[in-house]
């Protein structure tokens, strides 16, 4: 288990560095000048320009622009927003726990929901019912987050009036932020109906961004359950005269879970993706919206800084998924 | 089981919500965040509302819903006879806010003064680069720097400013957001503690309202200043509540959670108007859209070509199309609710025959152009492609084939103003300060060529007027300046003027107190909620 760990953790240095570089280059690719932006319609004169271009550092080739990003990078120093002129790691911590606990709400809704509709689909194959979970699945699927989520806030909070329409909390609950979870901070503050309230203000969001998560795992627990169903030792347990729950729930699904694994791991990082607009309809103060507003701003500190924090949660996040894998099939340890 | 808890959560949070709002706890659902709390180092409205507005005063201000200078923390003031030297006696007894983070032990005095313009405009001084990255684009933009000699104390509550040259616009540019004074006590503690940052973070001022919190992306909170030196808000508590879609903030309304949005779509405002418990308020914006020609550019260089297919563009359309009516139809380059704007002036009338005709006399045939559309919504023109669509279908008409272009929207900022762009660049500008001599001058003057100024026209006959009204102290003789330059402007058309767009501002039934402000300002010194 120590060499898997090891052997992972060597990949994972040339990735980083390669996701740097990408970060990096990639906003520059983008035509749009960060420093003409700081003006808007208002020209700035081509003296200012080349002022504010020399303050910021842009006037330097562009290796040398890298390799000192980098040097900060790695000395824990990812810059100062162009706009907000704020340390851009203060930024995204004050930030990412707002989309950890929307992305965390939203995976187990989808991976409770999406295991068992996958499982049941699986083993009623061909009934009314398998097909009527699995079109859902698709329509989920191909679901414009920004529509489904304005939907629902339209139907939800607009006419029926049972969800507040976006935000973490009430806006008269009032607490220091402690751990940046709101649900958590809530329990802390002791506030009467500030737990519920974050509780509520979180449903919607959650539902939308479980939406594509919950289909693809839903379907692809189906088809990996399929697979099993049809092995020998299946065949055998069942055979031996297992109860089907037994045979189902314990050997068959262990073997399934492990593409079911890799999925939920990869929809992690299309989450994030999915948080970006989320987060945008529901004003959900995460990264995602943090991101989207710094790129049509051109801030290249932010969107690289950012970038790079989000690449470095993902591989983290791939690499935990890898580790599971060794825990749950001894095969992949060697 | 979870939806039936967060059912009950809701239902507990709806029922918080009303005793909430009982409280007298205004709820402004605004449309983004705001980038600091130091006015000086920003452009944004969004910024200025959540900062300038409500935290901090200015030497003078904007009259409620003018655009009219008038006494603020200065009293009084004289102005030399030469126009160079302008003496402000301050207000006494002004209190600086305390909060968490500051105790005052003096009121506003000149050093205040001294430190907030100083800073901007003087590159040695200590805090003109107090954070990393920190400009001053307003104090440049309204050339500052250059146009101010010196700021001199001359009593406690009496200030000098003297300025290389007489600028009549100078007291309506004392009014914008970006000249807020600041407390230098409190700059000079954060200074001792190390600490200067904290100055965009965590504001003190003079305003009707003391900073609480910033929740980034999600929630700014401000209490009732209770010193303040002015009309006592009748709020107790302002909150902005962040909402960037602007039908999430119509939702957000309709809900009751909040009491006032800005910007709403265009597309909602018929909704809006029908719904009972909410209110639509309008005030033409102090804005203008417009098609600018490159006249220096054959065969735009002939002002028939201009006229002629400044007749074939129908406006009336385009402001039905774009802005579902939301906007009127403009005739000069500057809005009607502006001084001096001219009554009289004719406007090149929608005429595809005499547009045809007229060409034709020009001598120009098959004539192929591009039409720059911007890539971005603005307030002054929402949707430029559209826009673009229906010139390009009137221009068919009379045989002139348009290719649309669009650029990324710094991109396009940069190469439409370059002086050798071919076609006309769809464009526009909302007011900063109310004077005409920030549309006239800064979009059409002979030094904004290259710059601003993206038909590149250079009119000396109107610039010698606008630059004249610009060192005319007299009201009276500055408004039949400009008027003239409007007649000029017109019969040159260097551009075709679009529209000026409507400000639409929806709240709840039961607000009262709140002025639209022609600047597009939000502010709620005055607001009130019925309880």
């Amino acid at each position: 288990m120590f060499g898997l760990l090891l052997r992972r953790l060597a990949v994972l240095i040339p990735t980083f560095i390669g996701v740097s570089i990408i970060a990096f280059s990639f906003i520059r690719l983008l035509p749009g000048d960060p420093v003409a932006l700081l003006s808007g319609e208002r020209v700035m004169s081509p003296e200012r320009h080349a002022q504010i271009s020399a303050q910021l550092g842009f006037d330097r080739p562009i290796v040398v622009q890298y390799f000192d990003y980098l040097g900060g990078v790695l000395t824990g120093d990812f810059g100062t927003s162009i706009v907000s002129k704020k340390p851009i790691l203060d930024q995204f911590w004050q930030l990412f726990p707002a989309t950890v606990e929307l992305s965390v709400c939203a995976i187990i809704l989808a991976i409770l929901l999406g295991i068992p509709a996958g499982v049941i689909a699986a083993v009623k194959r061909g009934s009314i019912f398998d097909q009527g979970l699995m079109g859902i699945a698709l329509v989920g699927y191909s679901m414009p987050i920004f529509w489904w989520g304005l939907l629902l806030i339209i139907l939800f909070s607009g006419i029926l009036q049972w969800f507040p329409v976006s935000g973490r909390i009430s806006l008269m609950f009032f607490f220091p932020q402690v751990t940046g979870f709101m649900l958590i901070d809530s329990l802390i503050s002791g506030q009467k109906g500030a737990f519920a309230s974050a509780l509520s203000h979180l449903a919607l969001p959650s539902i939308v961004l479980a939406t594509i998560p919950l289909a693809v795992i839903a379907r692809q627990t189906r088809s990996a359950m399929l697979e099993v169903l049809s092995e020998d030792y299946v065949r055998t347990a069942r055979a031996k005269g297992l109860s089907p729950f037994r045979v189902i729930g314990i050997h068959a699904l262990r073997n399934a879970m492990i593409p079911v694994i890799t999925t939920i791991g990869l929809q992690i990082g299309v989450m994030l993706a999915g948080a970006i607009l989320t987060e945008t309809i529901f004003s959900w103060p995460g990264i995602g919206k943090w991101m989207v507003d710094s790129v049509f701003r051109r801030d290249y500190a932010v969107i690289q800084g950012g970038l790079l924090l989000i690449a470095a949660i993902i591989m983290l996040v791939n690499l935990i998924v890898d580790l599971l894998y060794g825990l749950i099939n001894p095969r992949i340890r060697h | 089981m979870k939806y039936k808890l967060t059912l009950a959560a809701a239902l507990l949070s709806a029922t918080c919500f009303v005793s909430a709002a009982s409280a007298k706890t205004f709820v402004f659902c605004s449309e983004g965040s705001p980038e600091g709390f130091d006015p000086g180092l920003y452009t944004a409205g969004t910024t200025f509302d959540a900062s300038a507005h409500p935290i901090y005063n200015r030497l003078l201000e904007f009259k409620p819903g003018t655009t009219q200078p008038e006494a603020g923390l200065a009293e009084s003031w004289d102005i030399s006879e030469d126009g160079t030297v302008y003496t402000f006696k301050l207000r006494q007894g002004v209190k600086w806010q305390t909060t968490d983070y500051f105790t005052p032990t003096r009121d506003l005095n000149a050093d205040d003064v001294i430190f907030s313009i100083g800073r901007q405009i003087d590159e040695q001084n200590a805090w003109n680069k107090y954070i990393n990255g920190a400009t001053w684009e307003y104090a440049d933009g309204m050339g500052f720097p250059k146009l101010i000699k010196s700021v001199e104390k001359v009593d406690d509550l009496t200030v000098k400013v003297t300025l290389t040259r007489p600028e009549a616009p100078f007291l309506a540019n004392l009014a914008m957001p970006f000249a807020s004074i600041l407390s230098k006590e409190y700059a000079d503690s954060l200074d001792k503690a190390g600490k200067k940052e904290q100055l965009n973070q965590q504001p003190v001022g003079t305003g009707p309202f003391t900073f609480v919190g910033y929740q980034q992306d999600a929630v700014i909170r401000y209490k009732k200043n209770a010193d303040y030196w002015g009309a006592a808000p009748k709020i107790d508590d302002l909150v902005f509540a962040i909402t960037t879609d602007a039908a999430v903030r119509y939702q957000k309304l309709k809900a009751g959670e909040c009491h006032l949005m800005p910007y709403p779509n265009a597309a909602d405002v018929e909704s809006m108007k029908a719904d009972p418990n909410l209110e639509v308020l309008e005030q033409e914006g102090l804005n203008i859209a417009y098609l600018a020609y490159n006249t220096t550019q054959a065969p735009f260089d002939k002002v028939e070509v201009r006229k002629a297919l400044n007749k074939a563009i129908n406006k009336e359309a385009i402001v039905d199309a774009v802005f579902q009516g939301m906007a009127t139809p403009a005739v000069n380059p500057i809005p009607p609710t502006m001084w001096s704007y001219n009554k009289s002036t004719q406007d090149d009338t929608y005429d595809l025959e005499a547009a045809k005709k007229m060409l034709e006399e020009a001598g120009v045939k098959d004539l192929s152009m591009k039409v720059w559309a911007m890539p971005v919504s603005r307030p002054y023109m929402l949707n430029a492609r559209r826009a673009a669509e229906i010139i390009q279908d009137d221009f068919a008409k009379i045989g002139v084939k348009v290719e649309i272009v669009s650029y990324e929207w710094a991109e396009y900022l940069n190469r439409s103003k370059a002086k050798d762009r071919d076609g006309a660049a769809i464009m526009g500008w909302t007011g900063d300060n109310g004077d005409p001599d920030n549309f006239l001058d800064t979009l059409l003057g002979c030094d904004a060529v290259g710059g601003n100024n993206r038909a590149q026209w250079c009119n000396q006959e109107f610039d010698a007027l606008v630059k004249k009204a610009k060192v005319t102290s007299d009201l009276a003789e500055r408004t039949k300046l400009y008027e003239e330059a409007q007649v000029i402007f017109k019969k040159d058309a260097p551009w075709a003027t679009i529209d000026h767009s409507l400000a639409v501002v929806p709240m709840r039934k039961g607000v009262t107190g709140f002025t639209q402000s022609p600047l597009g300002d939000f502010t709620f010194e005055a607001v009130d909620i019925a309880e």
